[in-house]
């Protein structure tokens, strides 16, 4: 009795390994009731608020609904008039934009940071912290500030295009210049996060490495590109993904800047809807339109793009490793 | 090597000041009036409207009750976070049991679902329970996640040795004895890392405080702030107090704790 009530506890590798016993399944499973207890609150949390809800919004996007009326079956209804939607078509294409803007500068400063930081051996507890706390600050106040920096008539940015005798971009006025807006904060807010994740995968790659490069004549250049970077592709991989599936989703930057007022103005996004994302447009139908029918659908939507657009680039950092 | 070694500082140097130079900016900007950051050139050092515009701030929106909600919200979560979540890490790191392997897996599967993906069900949902403007319905949701579990379980794997766990059995222990007593006190670092995750994330959280919190009168300090653009958008030195205020509170916590953070922070991205 006392034996069967002691937990068997093996290392979880050793235990991956054991067969099932089949025959005492259910005494095991009852004799196991304080670890299900243990485990029971976030699949009991993840039942009710995420896998319903995940299911729901599935039906949801074959309904018609406000919220607060009966709902109506409308079939493939909402999908076929979301293909044909070019409002979505343009918050998928800005959506791209921003990411391209954002992510191609982050990953490539944050490589060349962590190579930096890597190479000098004093200060770095100092530049981690430094180049670290952008990721910890409130994005809204960020949003904001960032605004105010690129503010046509008293931005710092125009500015400081004035000082040099330059002329001003309307930045949060022009459909690039808004993205761009966008792209510099999510460029800010990530870079060093990616940077502090690159240096701890550098600090993995044996020294021996290096010094047979140097021996064999390689140059500073040369080092960084034929030996950090093949190392680092697992975790360039991880950041990649990572910068996908969160760029994929951008809402709060675009939202705080130009998510105007609907009752005033019945597009969100900024002048000619330059900065209106994937999310923001989902956001704009649910919440401030109430069609949680169409909203769901464009939330499914963007899934899919996700998914796909994840797929391409583990493809493409994949190939180049061969 | 000097002149190298002087580049590459210089280099170094220069990205800090781009990481830090918002935070000088917001201050100048809060600590003058917006007629000094309007002019050109701009005013570039401190002011001493610092208190004008923050009393501007609380005269437009409710800012102390938007601060308490924040904490409430962020500290009750944390504090569940911090339980659930080491409890359900501790039982996957130490126990077998049936099923074990299928629900460790479907926590990754969990991570991977976009929020949109449940942001109108969940509205539904908290709407029919009567909780929209409420603030358990940003704390019960949040109350335990994949992420903290599987961090933690990293960590319990290889900070609580096998052996005490078997000297707690033998000396009669059962399992949430176990957990308290034995595991708990050993694994008090990770605990920090996950708790101070955990607040931050519930600190800066938007968009589901977003969509629930319906009552203008009872936001959290990110919506308010929002909120207080949208209407007063023009006024960059109060605004930018406002925004001070919901920034400094995570900046000084952060850089108080920043290097054992850190040092977590990235053992849980270079290991996934």
């Amino acid at each position: 009795m006392a034996v069967r009530l002691t937990p068997v506890r093996r290392p979880p590798e050793a235990a991956d390994r054991v067969p099932p016993r089949r025959a005492a399944g259910r005494r095991r499973v009852l004799a196991h009731w304080p670890q299900y207890l243990a485990i029971s609150p976030f699949y009991l949390l993840f039942a009710v608020f995420g896998l319903f809800p995940v299911l729901f919004s599935l039906f949801l996007a074959f309904q018609r609904w406000d919220g607060l009326g009966p709902m109506q079956y409308v079939g493939l209804d909402q999908f076929r008039f979301l293909l044909e939607d070019s409002t979505f078509w343009l918050s998928m294409r800005n959506t791209f934009v921003i990411w391209f803007l954002s992510t191609i500068p982050m990953l490539f400063l944050a490589l060349v940071i962590a190579a930096m930081l890597n190479s000098s051996v004093r200060f770095t507890g100092f530049y981690r912290v430094a180049y670290f706390i952008p990721n910890v600050t409130s994005l809204v106040a960020m949003a904001i500030f960032f605004g105010s920096v690129f503010s046509t008539n008293f931005g710092l940015v125009n500015a400081f295009l004035r000082g040099l005798g330059l002329g001003t971009v309307p930045w949060l006025t022009d459909p690039l210049g808004m993205k761009i807006a966008v792209a510099a904060v999510i460029t800010w807010q990530w870079t060093g996060y990616n940077a502090i994740i690159y240096l701890a995968g550098m600090q993995t790659i044996p020294t021996e490495l290096y010094e047979a490069a140097r021996i064999d004549g390689a140059g500073p250049v040369q080092i960084f590109f034929r030996i950090t970077v093949p190392m680092l592709r697992p975790i360039i991989l991880f950041t990649v993904i990572v910068s996908t599936v969160t760029g994929m989703q951008t809402f709060t930057e675009p939202q705080v800047l130009f998510g105007t007022n609907t009752t005033l103005n019945p597009n969100t996004g900024g002048p000619a809807q330059g900065a209106l994302t994937m999310v923001l447009y989902f956001y704009h139908q649910a919440f401030d339109n109430r069609n949680f029918g169409y909203g769901a659908a464009i939330a499914w939507l963007v899934f899919v793009v996700i998914m796909l657009f994840v797929a391409i680039n583990w493809r493409i950092v994949r190939r180049r490793e061969r | 090597m000097r002149p190298a070694r002087f580049f590459l500082h210089a280099a170094l140097v220069l990205g800090v000041i781009v990481s830090i130079f918002p935070f000088y900016w917001m201050i100048v900007m809060a600590t003058n009036d917006t007629s000094a950051i309007y002019q050109f050139p701009p005013k570039v050092t401190f002011g001493g409207q610092l208190l004008v515009n923050l009393d501007k701030v609380f005269e437009r929106v409710n800012f102390f009750a938007a601060m308490g909600n924040t904490i409430v919200v962020a500290s009750c979560t944390t504090l569940l976070v911090l339980f659930f979540d080491s409890l359900a890490a501790f039982t996957f790191a130490k126990f077998d049991f049936p099923g074990r392997r299928v629900l460790f897996g479907l926590l990754i599967g969990i991570f991977m679902l976009p929020a949109q993906l449940s942001l109108i069900p969940q509205f539904v949902i908290m709407s029919k329970i009567g909780w929209v403007g409420e603030l358990q319905a940003l704390i019960v949701p949040a109350a335990a996640n994949a992420f903290g579990i599987f961090w933690m379980r990293q960590y319990i794997a290889s900070a609580v040795p096998d052996e005490l766990l078997d000297a707690a059995r033998l000396d009669g222990c059962h399992f949430f004895r176990q957990y308290w007593h034995v595991a708990l006190p050993t694994v008090r670092p990770g605990l920090a890392f996950l708790g101070i995750y955990t607040f931050v994330m519930a600190w800066n959280d938007y968009v589901w405080p977003l969509v629930v919190l319906v009552n203008p009168d009872q936001l959290t300090l990110q919506v308010a702030l929002s909120q207080l653009n949208r209407s007063y958008g023009q006024d960059y030195s109060m605004i930018m107090a406002g925004a001070l205020l919901a920034v400094l509170p995570l900046v000084v916590v952060f850089v108080l704790f920043a290097r054992n953070f850190i040092a977590d922070a990235v053992k849980g991205a270079v290991r996934g």
